[in-house]
């Protein structure tokens, strides 16, 4: 009878009842200011570090687009030679510290831009080179209605300047070994690309398509010293396809490991060899770098600089909060 | 009768389709009726733009995936709604009528010209043509509290033509009959229509019809003709669709998508404008590399389609989820009121109910609160509490201290069972009264005398020993009650006698005479002729009246009791003094003589009997005096108190009268004897009324705003904009009581602006005597003028306009039937609860909703404005920062749980500490958690978010590489990086937005992050590369990037940058201007050990000022029908007869017999 006349009643849950144990924290003094505090001595420890390890870091840029204020290549800025090879010298006075890392940077290049980013057919370069290449590699899609391996812009814009380096050793220059090996993603080279699969050589699963029109050698030809560095494993071509987040960026060309120079550049005068292909006075600029990198990666004056900043900031905070709460005390005990 | 030639003409079946739709035509009107939203089409359009290649910058499914989800919610939302509605219905369909032939047909079979049996206390199945019935001349009885409210008993005749028929069934299944009536209405009163048989014509009305929703009573059976089915039925016809109500809050949130929407157009502009002057200066130079199409050349018609693309991108700042949330939320809000057990009511066995869920937070704004009266306030029970007899009082105990003891419903109850015709229910604390009847103390045994003998109950026996009176006002059903209880039974009447059951004998006394009450005389008196031969005067009525007619001899005793009135009166109790007087035979032969000349008078018939009755209710002897509690509802002046005290105006409209409403007013607390005047506004014309309310209203202002009345009313109307500060300075209390003539003047467009100011500048406002009509005109006037959400509450269907017109209408489901419960958006069975709904409730809903659109809102802006940020460094090409899966994702998965948890379970401040500071409610009145400019602050915050979340990995990326040395400012990175850091950010921002972590919310916090790295992880995987390589081209990039140290030291910078400036200022926002709820806060946290009492809201005692009236609500001439025996006619079993409305004898009174509804309905009529 008694359960019966309840029937509408409400269950008596903390759920229901909305009295969920629940913790209720809040913005107190003895748990913000000393947390202020604890952050902004933090972050100015870290970016110091940041700061100092990054000053450590060598870095040695060239400009060799050949306009403007660097001289370098100007020989070749107007691209009426092809193939045309200038060289740029540097000498370093102290141990250039291994390893060292070769780069080539643009600069005011969109590989950003979402028509440039998209015009690339992810299943073709995963090694299907027989079905349609997608419509966003349009325009590089066909030629002559025969598919353009790879497709798009991106490939089809590839970087295609080559350095090579050597240490001038009284008078004579002696070749600096460029490790091209492993400079893209492993998981690039290993599963995102693969390159077709066909009997016999790779020209033979090339076959049927067309190169990019931009290309002077075919995707199965691009390193012919390595056999195995070709078709869309290329791994130039790895590198140059994980396009950039910005305008400005650079992109790893070799590694120094080997031989002599396995420990870094020893001082002395070098050259720098460089094959000019690619055009970009129109619109922007060129470079080479060398530098090393640290746990931290390469050089970054920016991340240091910003954890000393923050956690400045966060001290000074943390001593207006506690005149600010000290004061409210005071007034409140007053009161 | 014949069915199938009715069929022909297509009348609504009796199934009451309140479902919308079944399960072949759901998915194609629910799918219609989602795309009229405006959000929905919205997204629909965005979704034909993404099909668009031209401009197409996003993936179709980063749109349809939450689309669809949010469809899918919203469908099955709707299909239980709808379901609900359908598992309702079959409750009152499977009731079953026996048809004529005699199958047992369910009610939705039931089809227009059938003919149904009904039986005792079944409810009418469809609006029905009486036929016959088993009590004579076709009568039959029922209750039509399901459509009006009313619990009396109404009666219905049959034609008598065809109330021959009988139960005679072949007969009534050759009834060929045709009825002509008029189309479905929703008049419960009126019906016309004729009947056409055997080539006669018959008139058909209201009085032969029965309706869907009465219930028969006192009748075996009968037998109807089916006239309307379903949803043309009267009772569907009067549940008109209310009209769409919707939240403040909700208006603010479409005009703010509105003006987002407004952003996104700039926004997409500013960007298109960039894309020309880009592809003009920049991008043509790389033809080589990026551009391949002519029509692209043209930097105009570029800018134009970029325009069409960011729109694409950008479209998440209007949030595709929000009002799918907020349903949810709201949904979930109305459950916890549904849930609450501090609002069921065990008696009735009655939980709260929200029954629309679209308007919670608004309970957390209302400012003011209409409420009914009887049955709202009060018990609408009058209970005899105490009596003061020849200068002693009754009715307190006290303990062995002599201190009064509290009454409460544990105090032991006088023992009744010496007399066997006692009232079951009635309770009586003081056990010395008893004593005294028992000691036949001659004062005590004239007061019950009078008690039981003056007055014009009808008393009815339908047991031996089971006494049931029919009282025209609950007070006099008190009065004589409570004399039953005490020794003195009235036990029968006909028009010359009075049967008294007397300590145990019977003695009759012979009426000689009723001197009726009316309002002028205020009192009423009975001569009769008591057993032993004397002829005695018995009296009763308001003392300040009955004083002035004592004799002069009981000075002393007029003192006394006076002080106890008093004391009475300060107790909130309705007094009446009591008095009697012998009469000499030969005087009163005499003046019976003239009192008969005077009844057959032509000219002057009232006053010639007003100067006699005053003539002869002359110098009396005082008895005593009665003090009856008009109860009021539980903690009903506590709820009041404390509503009060969260600044929410109560203005109580009640049909009752004037006296009675100031009496409640004054046990309600809403008057008190402090308040510095109380504007009693009478009026009965225009100008006086104007007169009136000016006279007051400048009484108010006059301290304080005297410059102001002389000037031109154009400034009036500035001046009525600072109204609320004045409203603050003004420190006296004042209190207004409009009359129902007067307020029908000063609802007036030309008085209802005076009506207004004033109103709003006293504390307290009745309106007495108001029409249904007039209480919705009132909330209506405070709805249009004052930018106040308004709540009416109530419980009868005289509430039910007022209910529908306010913003929030809320019933009590309390004796007076559903129809107040059926038009309210929330019900429940106390009035206390509903300090509960708002203080609790309503607070947290509103400051959940706030939170949470705050929240929202940053959250969308935070998210989607680093597409603009990044717009200048992809040369305006309307490329995405991240990936296109995290797009789809973000809203609905990965930050979705996490609000709306809070949305839900948030709680400021708990429970206790909601009713305990009653200013916190303040917040939401003045609306200070959500409005324009928070949602400016939300927005601004989130604008700074993206921009810290785009530029610190910018700037951190923009040289960097991996410890490796191969590079990682690749675009894949760069957006894992932003949208890792974005997560991380808004679970922390709502972790700080918490402010009361369950288990719920750490799940979901806890929960949204870890998904958010599963799927990250699962979508950068090999294997669903390997499987859908065109769709996953992130591969990798969670692996190669987060495991950086760089990349690590990249989000947490990003994080603290964006959460640092937070803390502080909320910090400094606490401590240099803190709010009440941060002082409360404050408290509840040191406070938690030791529990703090209870604060006491106790009824404060009034000592002076007499309010003692006979305030009954009474009407004038049942002594006349008593003493005539007109209304004794009827024999034993339908003494409902009596309940008949409208005695066709004296033809204009209108005359309720039913103790439950009787003083409502005369409130009604007198009202209008």
């Amino acid at each position: 009878m008694k359960s019966q006349q309840a029937a509408n009643r409400p269950d008596n849950t903390a759920f229901t009842q909305q009295r969920l144990p629940a913790w209720q924290p809040m913005l107190s003094a003895h748990f913000v200011i000393p947390g202020f505090l604890l952050i902004g001595m933090a972050f100015i420890g870290i970016g110091v570090a940041l700061y100092i390890t990054s000053q450590n870091i060598q870095v040695l840029e060239k400009d060799y687009t050949g306009t403007g204020q660097y001289t370098a290549c100007s020989e070749c800025a107007d691209m009426q030679t092809i193939p045309c090879i200038c060289n740029v010298t540097f000498s370093l006075t102290t141990l250039f510290t291994g390893p060292v890392f070769l780069y080539y940077g643009l600069s005011n290049y969109y590989q950003n831009y979402r028509k440039y980013q998209v015009s690339r057919d992810d299943v073709q370069l995963w090694g299907d080179v027989t079905k349609s290449p997608g419509d966003a590699c349009a325009p590089y899609q066909y030629i002559d209605n025969k598919p353009i391996a790879p497709c798009g812009s991106i490939a089809n814009s590839m970087f295609n300047d080559t350095f090579s380096l050597y240490q001038i050793i009284n008078g004579t220059m002696k070749l600096v070994p460029l490790d091209g090996k492993g400079i893209a993603w492993w998981t690039d080279y290993n599963i995102k690309f693969r390159n077709p699969s066909a009997q016999g050589s790779l020209q033979d699963a090339f076959n049927g398509t067309m190169k990019p029109v931009n290309w002077s050698k075919p995707a199965y030809e691009l390193n012919p010293s390595d056999m195995n560095d070709n078709g869309f494993l290329n791994q130039d071509f790895l590198v140059w396809m994980r396009t950039a987040a910005l305008p400005d960026f650079q992109k790893l060309y070799r590694r120094i490991t080997s031989g002599d120079y396995a420990l870094g550049l020893p001082p002395g005068d070098y050259v720098l060899q460089i094959e000019y292909n690619y055009a970009v006075k129109d619109f922007g600029r060129k470079k080479v770098v060398f530098s090393n990198v640290t746990w931290m990666g390469g050089k970054n004056e920016f991340l240091g600089v910003a954890y000393i900043v923050v956690g400045s900031l966060c001290l000074v905070m943390s001593v207006v909060m506690l005149v600010v709460y000290a004061k409210y005390k005071f007034a409140d005990e007053n009161a | 009768n014949d069915r199938g030639y009715n069929e022909k003409f297509l009348y609504a079946d009796n199934r009451i389709k309140t479902s919308k739709y079944n399960i072949f035509t759901f998915l194609p009107i629910n799918l219609f009726e989602q795309f009229q939203r405006v959000a929905n089409a919205y997204f629909l359009f965005l979704l034909i733009l993404q099909l668009i290649p031209q401009i197409s910058s996003l993936s179709w499914f980063t749109t349809i995936v939450p689309l669809v989800l949010v469809l899918t919610i919203t469908a099955v939302k709707d299909a239980t709604d709808d379901y609900v509605s359908i598992a309702e219905g079959p409750v009152s369909g499977h009731l079953a009528s026996p048809v004529l032939s005699l199958q047992n047909e369910k009610w939705m079979n039931v089809r227009v010209g059938d003919i149904i049996k009904l039986e005792n206390n079944q409810f009418v199945a469809a609006d029905l043509l009486l036929l016959s019935s088993s009590e004579p001349y076709g009568l039959c009885y029922i209750e039509t509290a399901e459509l009006d409210g009313e619990t009396n008993l109404k009666v219905r005749q049959a034609l008598s033509v065809t109330s021959e028929l009988g139960a005679d069934i072949s007969k009534l299944a050759d009834f060929d009959g045709e009825v002509v009536c008029e189309p479905p209405n929703n008049k419960l009163d009126r019906f016309v229509g004729t009947l056409t048989w055997k080539n006669n014509k018959y008139p058909l009305d209201n009085e032969k019809l029965l309706l869907r929703g009465c219930v028969m009573r006192n009748t075996e059976w009968c037998f109807g003709l089916v006239v309307f089915t379903g949803p043309q039925t009267k009772l569907m016809q009067n549940c008109g669709r209310t009209a769409f109500k919707r939240t403040s809050i909700e208006r603010l949130m479409n005009t703010l998508v509105l003006w987002i929407f407004g952003f996104l157009l700039c926004m997409g502009v500013i960007l298109a404008i960039g894309n020309s002057i880009w592809e003009e200066k920049v991008g043509g130079k790389f033809r080589v590399y990026l551009l391949w199409d002519e029509v692209l050349n043209d930097a105009i018609f570029s800018g134009f389609l970029t325009f069409w693309s960011y729109i694409i991108i950008l479209n998440t700042v209007v949030p595709i989820s929000l009002y799918v949330s907020v349903e949810v939320i709201r949904l979930g809000h109305s459950y916890f009121i549904n849930w609450d057990r501090r609002m069921y009511y065990r008696r009735r066995d009655m939980a709260a109910e929200a029954r629309t869920t679209t308007l919670n937070e608004e309970l957390g704004q209302v400012e003011y609160i209409f409420s009914d009266k009887t049955g709202t306030l009060t018990q609408n029970i009058m209970v005899f509490n105490k009596c003061s007899i020849n200068g002693r009082t009754y009715g307190d105990i006290y303990d062995e201290f002599g201190h009064k003891v509290e009454i409460t419903e544990k105090s032991p109850s006088v023992d009744f069972s010496f007399n066997p015709l006692r009232d079951k229910k009635f309770r009586f604390h003081d056990h010395s009264l008893v004593e005294a009847v028992k000691l036949g103390d001659p004062a005590v045994e004239e007061f019950f005398r009078v008690l039981a003998l003056c007055h014009t109950v009808m008393p009815e026996e339908k047991n031996e020993g089971e006494l049931v009176y029919q009282a025209q006002s609950p007070d006099e059903g008190a009065l004589v009650t409570a004399a039953r209880n005490f020794g003195f039974v009235f036990r029968a009447r006909t028009p010359e006698t009075i049967t008294l059951y007397e300590m145990g004998k019977h003695s009759t006394y012979q009426l000689l005479a009723i001197l009726d009450f009316n309002n002028i005389r205020k009192r009423m008196s009975v001569i009769v002729r008591n057993p032993k031969g004397q002829i005695k005067l018995y009296s009763k009525g308001a003392d300040t009246i009955l004083f002035d007619r004592l004799a002069p001899s009981t000075e002393d005793l007029i003192y006394t009791t006076s002080e106890h009135l008093n004391e009475f009166a300060g107790e909130g109790l309705r007094t009446l003094a009591l008095a009697y007087k012998d009469l000499e035979e030969d005087v009163f032969a005499e003046w019976m003589v003239r009192l008969h000349e005077a009844s057959i008078a032509l000219e002057n018939r009232e006053e010639c009997l007003a100067l006699l009755y005053e003539e002869i209710e002359q110098d009396m002897t005082l008895l005593g005096a009665t003090a009856i509690e008009d109860k009021l509802q539980e903690g009903v002046a506590e709820t009041i108190a404390c509503l009060t005290l969260a600044s929410i105006k109560i203005w109580v409209l009640t049909g009752d009268k004037l006296e009675t409403a100031m009496n409640i007013g004054y046990s309600c607390n809403m008057l008190r004897d402090e308040m510095s005047d109380v504007f009693v506004i009478t009026g009965h014309t225009a100008l006086e009324v104007q007169q009136q309310l000016r006279t007051a209203k400048e009484k108010i202002l006059g301290p304080t705003r005297e410059i102001v009345n002389g000037e031109k009313d154009a400034e009036k109307m500035d001046l009525y904009r600072n109204d609320s500060v004045f409203e603050e300075t003004i420190t006296s209390e004042y209190a207004l009581i409009i009359n129902g003539h007067s307020l029908a003047h000063a609802l007036e467009a030309d008085l209802e602006r005076l009506l207004l100011d004033t109103a709003c500048l006293c504390k307290t406002v009745v309106c007495c005597r108001v029409t249904p009509l007039q209480k919705a005109q009132v909330v209506d006037l405070v709805k249009r003028h004052k930018r106040a959400v308004t709540l009416a509450i109530g419980d009868g269907a005289n509430d039910v306009s007022m209910i529908k017109t306010a913003h929030i209408g809320v019933g009590i489901s309390g004796q007076e039937g559903m129809q107040a419960v059926l038009a309210s958006d929330y019900s429940f069975a106390q009035f206390r609860y509903l300090q509960r709904l708002l203080l609790v409730h309503g607070r947290w809903s509103y400051l959940r909703m706030c939170r949470f659109l705050c929240y929202f809102f940053y959250k969308n802006f935070a998210f989607t404005l680093v597409h603009f940020w990044f717009g200048f460094f992809c040369g305006f090409s309307a490329q995405t920062v991240y990936d296109q899966w995290f797009i789809t994702l973000f809203n609905i998965v990965y930050t979705s749980l996490p609000v709306l948890a809070m949305g839900l379970f948030d709680q400021d401040v708990n429970e206790q500490n909601s009713l305990r500071h009653p200013k916190l409610y303040e917040l939401g009145q003045l609306n200070v958690l959500f409005n324009k400019r928070q949602f400016f602050m939300c927005t601004l915050h989130g604008i700074y978010t993206s921009f810290v979340l785009f530029f610190i990995p910018y700037g951190a990326f923009s040289s960097n590489v991996r410890d490796d040395g191969s590079h990682i400012a690749d675009q894949q990175s760069f957006a894992v990086t932003i949208a890792t850091s974005l997560v991380i950010v808004v679970s922390v921002q709502i972790g700080l937005d918490t402010n009361y972590w369950t288990a719920v919310n750490h799940f979901y916090v806890w929960g949204s992050l870890t998904i958010y790295f599963c799927i990250l992880f699962a979508m950068h995987s090999n294997g669903i590369f390997t499987i859908f390589p065109s769709h996953f081209p992130f591969l990798g990039t969670a692996r190669n990037t987060l495991t950086q140290t760089g990349v690590w030291l990249v989000i947490l910078l990003t994080t603290t940058v964006c959460v640092m400036p937070v803390l502080v200022v909320r910090f400094l926002r606490t401590d240099l201007y803190p709010t009440m709820t941060d002082k409360v806060r404050h408290t509840q946290q040191a406070s938690r050990r030791q529990r703090p009492q209870e604060q006491n809201l106790k009824r404060v005692r009034r000592t002076s000022s007499r309010r003692s009236a006979y305030a009954f609500s009474h009407q004038e001439g049942y002594g006349e029908l008593i003493t005539s025996g007109r209304n004794m006619k009827v024999a034993v079993p339908v003494f409902s007869l009596l309940r008949k409305r409208g005695d066709p004898a004296t033809g204009t009174t209108v005359v309720a017999w039913s103790s439950g509804s009787g003083t409502r309905e005369s409130e009604n009529t007198q009202g209008q």
